[in-house]
């Protein structure tokens, strides 16, 4: 298993308790809102800390209550696409592709190169534009070719297509499925969308008031 | 011509109090301001009561209290005399007056600068792997900018107008403690007109190029 996470995060009003395994798969959390979905992104980010329970990312631990271990979400190496992108308004897209490369020692690890990357996601004549200058589908492509400039061990989406008009929604997740098959990494993402819930994922785990429900196959099975 | 100034003292004393206030007030309230934007601790209110202070405290209250600090039995006062050194009546003075009214606008311009910058920026380039001094040196200060500078402009702009809190620890020594604000308010005192209105000119006139420009500036941003 690529992923291990079992922990339990206390929220004011109700206590998250999170048991997952995936390898090299589309997970996907579905659920209303309100369920906790996001929180348990940010768990695995390292961006919130959990009350206790344990991490592992290709058997190293990256957060243990017992053992008193929580790597900080700089060392985690772990993709995080935001809903609405985050991409950095003040830099340019090459310039947001290339962030995460100057935090990388130089030599220590083989990096895509940025200029294909750009290519293969479809962007590469928008290097020198700003976020504010390109559309929300491209913008979510930049936001995705710039969290796996840095080879992330696994990638995490928050609601990765909500922002977007139907039509580009449609295409771009079957662009999300043909990524992660090139990608071999395990993929995390947060939905809503019944729909895309069963379009994307290998294994769908539904949040309901910080618990997961077991997996309910569709009537028709 | 109208600027006709037999001395120009004032105006270089000025402008070099001003500088190193800003520079002060810049090193000391960005990296505050930054806590308390995003922290939240006990005493909060508290402290955030006290840095404000400034703002509305008369300036004779504040150079009372700065006569307190530094003065030859202040707390401060004494520990300098140790090492020979005595800040009242210098120009190092009117430095530590125009710092300590012109802070809480650095402060308040710089908190509500950092608080306008929204935190998935910052969370998303530690996923990226950057380091906290990276993140506020590359997507913090830079999106905050624009309410820096006019932090900048405007704790500037009170730093060279500072009069009451001057007066109290700086004195009016001409040559050397004494200020445009000071030559101004003495050289109508003293009847002698010709200067009072050079000085004024030269002050508005200054004071109106910063703003337009920062202005400017301001308006021009290309993302």
């Amino acid at each position: 298993m690529l992923l291990t996470a079992c922990f339990i995060k206390k929220l004011w009003h109700f206590t998250l308790d999170i048991k997952l395994e995936i390898g090299r798969q589309i997970l996907v959390l579905w659920g209303p809102s309100g369920a906790g979905k996001t929180t348990v992104l940010y768990c695995l980010a390292g961006l919130l800390r959990p009350t206790s329970g344990l991490i592992k990312l290709n058997d190293r631990v990256i957060y243990s209550s017992r053992e008193k271990i929580n790597v900080a979400t700089q060392f985690r190496n772990i993709g995080f696409v935001f809903q609405h992108y985050a991409l950095f308004p003040h830099m340019t897209v090459r310039q947001n592709v290339l962030y995460g490369l100057k935090n990388k020692k130089k030599g220590s690890d083989s990096f895509p190169d940025p200029d294909e990357l750009l290519r293969a996601f479809g962007v590469e004549h928008l290097v020198d534009r700003y976020p504010r200058q390109i559309s929300g589908g491209e913008r979510q492509r930049v936001a995705l070719a710039r969290s796996l400039a840095v080879k992330p061990q696994l990638l995490l989406l928050d609601e990765p297509l909500s922002a977007l008009d139907k039509d580009i929604r449609i295409v771009l997740r079957q662009e999300l499925k043909k990524w992660h098959r090139q990608w071999q990494i395990p993929f995390v993402l947060v939905t809503h969308d019944e729909e895309e819930a069963s379009f994307m994922g290998d294994m769908i785990l539904t949040l309901e008031k910080g618990r997961l429900r077991p997996v309910e196959c569709p009537a028709w099975i | 011509m109208f600027i006709q100034l037999s001395d120009w003292q004032p105006v270089f004393i000025s402008i070099k109090v001003a500088v190193i206030a800003v520079f002060a007030v810049t090193c000391l309230g960005l990296p505050l301001a930054r806590l308390m934007a995003r922290r939240e601790f006990i005493g909060k209110d508290a402290l955030e009561a006290v840095i404000t202070l400034p703002l509305v405290l008369p300036p004779s209250v504040i150079g009372y209290g700065l006569l307190m600090l530094i003065g030859k039995n202040g707390l401060l006062g004494r520990l300098l005399a140790d090492l020979n050194i005595s800040l009242v009546f210098t120009w190092g003075a009117a430095v530590l007056a125009s710092t300590v009214v012109s802070f809480p606008l650095m402060y308040q311009s710089a908190k509500a600068a950092f608080k306008s910058v929204d935190v998935d920026y910052e969370k998303a380039a530690s996923t990226l792997g950057a380091g906290w001094v990276r993140i506020f040196f590359t997507i913090t200060l830079p999106l905050a900018w624009p309410g820096i500078l006019a932090g900048l402009v405007l704790s500037f702009a009170r730093a060279l107008g500072e009069f009451g809190a001057t007066l109290m620890v700086a004195g009016n020594i001409p040559g050397r403690t004494q200020t445009i604000p000071l030559a101004i308010y003495y050289a109508v005192e003293t009847g002698d007109n010709a200067s009072a209105r050079a000085l004024v000119t030269i002050v508005t006139i200054f004071s109106f190029l910063v703003i337009f420009w920062v202005n400017r500036r301001a308006g021009r941003q290309n993302y």
